[in-house]
């Protein structure tokens, strides 16, 4: 597996989470994702985002354009330096949240992804990596 | 500060998204349009989202809590002009839009509307038991 080119970009501010969608976007269409698959991937930066944001106090994301054989990727990795989350089950729930929110984040964004993975640590972050794969 | 612009149409407000909404703007149009429906008296309101690219689970809940909002001060909500790409992306992330009416595009949207106002004017004067059964406006 190779990588394209990779970008690291501050999540901070809610305008953050749009930059984010948008830089998303422009990797997705580049890498010539169909449009359902663009949709897809940036619904689930846009989610994952804002967790960092509301939930770790605002992190980064680093996103890797991949290819393994003919296959193309877009890898996301969200890293925040937040309290981290106690139950990782718990929080992958649908309709579970400890904010305002939906409590779709996690479990959404893992259901528009290829491949998934979340690790916590408490005390010290959170990162969620998601790859979509076309 | 930036807003989105609502626009008067007879007891009609019209929205139309044109920007992609951060988390502030689609708080800031909920606000907005509440305080319309009260200071116009509008009995319904329809919002275009035919520019939006994406809708995440917060404006999803954005447009949920304004239908549910209009609802209480007695206005009926429409939201028009999903793309399929998003409308496809919204059910797998979970988001089933529950309680917010939808139509194709803005002429649709306007139908349900008027067929909605007229069914409502048309119901009081009608006894409870006549209006049974033929209320197709249940929600989800």
């Amino acid at each position: 597996m190779s990588t394209l080119k990779d970008e690291t970009l501050a999540i901070r501010s809610a305008d953050d989470i749009v930059v984010v969608r948008q830089v998303v976007r422009a990797w997705a269409i580049e890498l010539r994702f169909s449009l359902v698959d663009q949709t897809k991937i940036v619904t689930a930066a846009s989610e994952l985002a804002r967790n960092t944001l509301d939930y770790g106090g605002g992190g980064t994301v680093r996103l890797a354009a991949l290819l393994e054989g003919s296959r193309r990727g877009l890898r996301l990795v969200f890293e925040d330096k937040g309290p981290g989350i106690p139950d990782l089950a718990l929080a992958m729930k649908d309709g579970y949240t400890t904010g305002g929110g939906l409590g779709l984040g996690l479990g959404g964004a893992k259901r528009l992804s290829s491949e998934f993975s979340i690790d916590s640590r408490l005390g010290e972050g959170t990162r969620v990596a998601i790859t979509r794969w076309i | 500060m930036e807003r989105i612009p609502i626009l008067k149409m007879g007891d009609h407000l019209l929205v139309t998204i044109q920007v992609d909404m951060h988390d502030r703007l689609a708080t800031t149009l909920q606000d907005d349009l509440t305080e319309r429906i009260v200071s116009t008296h509008a009995r319904a309101v329809l919002i275009d989202i035919s520019a939006l690219e994406v809708v995440d689970s917060f404006i999803g809940r954005t447009l949920g809590n304004i239908a549910a909002m209009s609802r209480i001060l007695d206005a009926q909500t429409v939201v028009v002009g999903m793309r399929p790409a998003v409308a496809i992306t919204l059910v797998e992330l979970g988001l089933a839009l529950k309680g917010v009416r939808t139509a194709l595009n803005v002429e649709k949207g306007m139908e349900v509307l008027r067929a909605s106002l007229a069914e409502t004017a048309n119901g009081a004067w009608e006894s409870d038991d006549a209006r049974k059964g033929t209320d197709v406006h249940a929600e989800g």
